[in-house]
């Protein structure tokens, strides 16, 4: 793969975004209550290559999902930039210039049974995307197209007459997939896109998302808790934990030679199909609540390394050696191994 | 109690569980029998449907109507418990046999706290006093690993994080020394670090305990960890059964080897996953014969006929016909080659 000299498709830079979670405002003025934030994203930086597959992997909560939304414009950022092949594309003015930019965009969401609008047969889904950026407008053409992108998910032209409930979940994350590359899009932001499937399942979807990239050679930001299925697909992994990345390497490299406490405890947690018989460590304690995260190092109460500075004083993420970036005081002092 | 060495914990016996509707009755277990010894973890995984979770609940007897236990036996400690009344059953529910399920909030009841929960079902079962039940209750919290199990045992469920609500169902569970634990999905809603956690808490008191469990799970992973012995469950029907060591590292049905290449693990630089082509069949479109020879690629004329039964292949049963004539053949690996002479031998 030429991926390490292959130029940047899409980078984020300091990106942050809080959600509003006060309570309603007489309540706040008769409790006598502060507004109350929740940073679901707080300056989370990476880049990703073109042809290239970058993951975020962390626990349920720790903003995986908004960063996803983030990127492909659902939410506004608070702050910070999203660059796509080089322009800020919140400083894109003309109108033209959103909508081809959007085009080589898209997004698969987790749940496939969710997605896709029970009313309209699987022809019609797939199309819309076509319609609405009017690249074609002969009708027959946009049915050729949509036979085309079925074949290509493996399902066959004449499930076009089908609705979607007439498919398995499998079948449907198919759809989804056909829907998303109707426009020919150049990245996709794929958010636990097979975390609804039955493992045989996710199997044939995790081929067939390698198999696309190869032949159209697409971009992914691939976003998954499952550490194992993050290893099969990613080139390079950004861990993340309450809001920030935490650890961001070459897939080999972190799943190799993990440096931060969290990334270690949450490589011990995957459960050893191989049955080599280690001792395992556990994990203490849960993710704290993100409206009030703890001072400083935010993973302190469950790190075994924590000591006073990490309580006061919030690590920031530095290059340890070729690619790898780690936040964490014991790193950067030299504490740990 | 009948003590007996011989007799299993629980035994199975071709359950078979309908669904009658509009269009025709529904078969969704059909023929399935297996036994848990006391003590011993069974796991049960299958893909989505496949009839883990009906099987569960008819051995608790929380089987829905229109569900029905059409055919077979269900026996604890060799007695059956598939016909008893529905005020028996309630006896035997909590007492001998407990369940935990997928999410929390099934098991605990929002308007009143852990403790009076765990109380009440510790005297419902129990001989003891008020003062002695709530001693128990915080005994059992603490092995839970609640801290301050004092204080928390007088909290309402909401206050619990959700590592934490499912410790207090285990301990719910666990409050009448029940024989047998039905797990379903017990870790599915939590994070991976809590599940490890919960993993290793159910597996570590089963233990202590001697209590026997049916873990419920789609994830081989967790079963690889917890688990005695398998259960595979394929379209209603077991596939295969075995030790975990033999099922997860030599598995013999053809299924099972698909389901095991299927599953992405570290260390080994694949580029891609084995695929098994197609999916499970509805419950209105069964095959005849072999349920997964449309998807087979060792399938042969016999298995779109005949269905298999479960059949020693030396390391494990499966049902399939690669196996049959076993004695011909004694150390059958069930590896490709095999498998085709076996195919001339019976084709
Ligand atoms: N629209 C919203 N309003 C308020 N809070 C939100 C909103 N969306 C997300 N959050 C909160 O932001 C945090 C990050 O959520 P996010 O969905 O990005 O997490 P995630 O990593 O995708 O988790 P999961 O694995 O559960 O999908 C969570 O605490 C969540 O509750
Ligand atoms: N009330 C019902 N009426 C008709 N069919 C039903 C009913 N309840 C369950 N089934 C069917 O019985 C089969 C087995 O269901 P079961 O819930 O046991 O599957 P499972 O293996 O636990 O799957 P999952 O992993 O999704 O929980 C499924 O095909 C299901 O559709
Ligand atoms: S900064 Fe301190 S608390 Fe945070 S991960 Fe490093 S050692 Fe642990
Ligand atoms: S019985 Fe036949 S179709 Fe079924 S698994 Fe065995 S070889 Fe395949
Ligand atoms: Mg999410
Ligand atoms: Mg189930």
């Amino acid at each position: 793969m030429t991926a390490s000299t292959a130029e940047t498709l899409l980078s984020v830079e300091d990106l942050k975004c809080q959600f509003d979670v006060s309570k309603p405002f007489l309540n706040r003025v008769l409790e006598r209550e502060p507004k109350r934030w929740l940073k679901a994203v707080d300056g989370v930086s990476f880049s990703i290559k073109k042809g290239e597959t970058f993951a975020l992997v962390g626990e349920s909560g720790c903003g995986k999902s908004t960063v996803a939304r983030l990127v492909v414009g659902l939410y506004d950022p608070t702050d910070g930039h999203i660059y796509f092949d080089g322009k800020d594309v919140h400083n894109i003015k003309s109108n033209a210039e959103i909508q081809t930019l959007r085009r080589r965009f898209q997004m698969i969401f987790q749940d496939p049974f969710a997605s896709l609008n029970p009313r309209w047969r699987v022809d019609r889904i797939v199309a819309e995307p076509i319609k609405v950026f009017g690249l074609m407008s002969d009708e027959k053409k946009i049915k050729e197209r949509v036979a085309e992108l079925l074949t290509q998910v493996g399902l066959s032209p004449a499930d076009g007459s089908k609705w979607p409930h007439e498919f398995s979940g499998g079948q449907r994350q198919r759809i989804c997939i056909a829907r998303a590359l109707a426009n020919n899009p150049e990245f996709l932001v794929c958010d636990e896109p097979t975390s609804a499937l039955d493992v045989s399942v996710q199997a044939q979807i995790l081929n067939l998302m390698k198999d696309l990239q190869d032949t159209l050679g697409l971009t992914y930001l691939f976003i998954s808790h499952d550490l194992a299925v993050v290893r099969h697909m990613a080139n390079r992994v950004g861990v993340m934990y309450l809001g920030r990345i935490v650890e961001i390497a070459d897939s080999k490299t972190l799943f190799e030679e993990p440096k931060h406490p969290y990334t270690r405890m949450l490589l011990a947690t995957i459960p050893d199909i191989t049955m080599s018989g280690k001792e395992k460590v556990i994990m203490k304690g849960e993710v704290p609540n993100p409206i009030t995260p703890p001072p400083g190092c935010t993973f302190h109460p469950r790190c075994p390394l924590a000591n006073e500075r990490c309580k006061r004083e919030a690590p920031a993420l530095i290059a340890v050696s070729g690619g790898q970036s780690v936040s964490c005081h014991a790193i950067e002092e030299g504490r740990t191994a | 109690m009948t003590n007996d060495t011989q007799t299993p914990l629980l035994s199975v016996r071709n359950l078979r569980i309908e669904f009658p509707t509009r269009r025709g009755v529904l078969v969704a277990i059909d023929d399935v029998s297996f036994d848990i010894s006391k003590g011993e973890v069974l796991g049960v995984v299958g893909e989505s449907g496949a009839g883990k979770s009906l099987t569960g609940a008819a051995i608790i007897g929380l089987l829905e109507p229109p569900g029905r236990i059409a055919d077979g036996q269900i026996l604890l400690q060799g007695e059956p418990i598939h016909n008893l009344p529905h005020a028996q059953m309630r006896k035997i529910r909590g007492r001998k046999i407990a369940m935990i399920f997928q999410d929390p909030l099934t098991s605990l009841n929002p308007l009143f706290t852990v403790g009076q929960q765990i109380i009440e079902t510790i005297l419902t079962h129990k001989d003891i006093s008020e003062k002695q039940a709530r001693q128990r209750a915080i005994d059992l919290l603490t092995e839970v690993g609640i801290p301050g199990p004092e204080q928390r045992v007088d909290h309402y469920p909401h206050q619990f994080s959700g590592g934490m609500r499912q410790r207090v169902v285990i301990a719910l569970a666990l409050c009448a020394d029940p024989e047998l634990i039905i797990a379903d999905e017990p870790t599915t809603a939590l994070d991976v670090s809590v599940q490890a956690q919960i993993i290793a808490l159910l597996k570590k008191l089963c233990k202590e305990h001697q209590t026997a469990v049916m873990l419920v799970t789609h994830d081989m992973g967790v079963i690889a960890e917890v688990a005695d012995r398998v259960a595979v469950m394929y379209a209603g029907r077991l596939a295969e059964i075995g030790p975990v060591k033999e099922l997860v590292q030599n598995p013999q049905h053809p299924y099972t080897k698909g389901l095991m290449g299927s599953i992405p693990v570290l260390g080994a630089d694949i580029k891609r996953l084995v695929q098994i082509d197609g999916s499970m069949p509805r419950l209105t479109s069964i095959p005849k014969g072999c349920a997964f020879n449309p998807r087979c690629k060792q399938v042969f004329d016999r298995c779109r006929e005949e269905r298999p039964n479960l059949i020693a292949t030396g390391k494990t049963h499966a049902a399939c016909w690669l196996y049959d004539n076993q004695d011909k053949n004694q150390d059958n690996q069930g590896n490709d080659q095999d498998s085709q002479d076996k195919r001339e031998q019976t084709a």
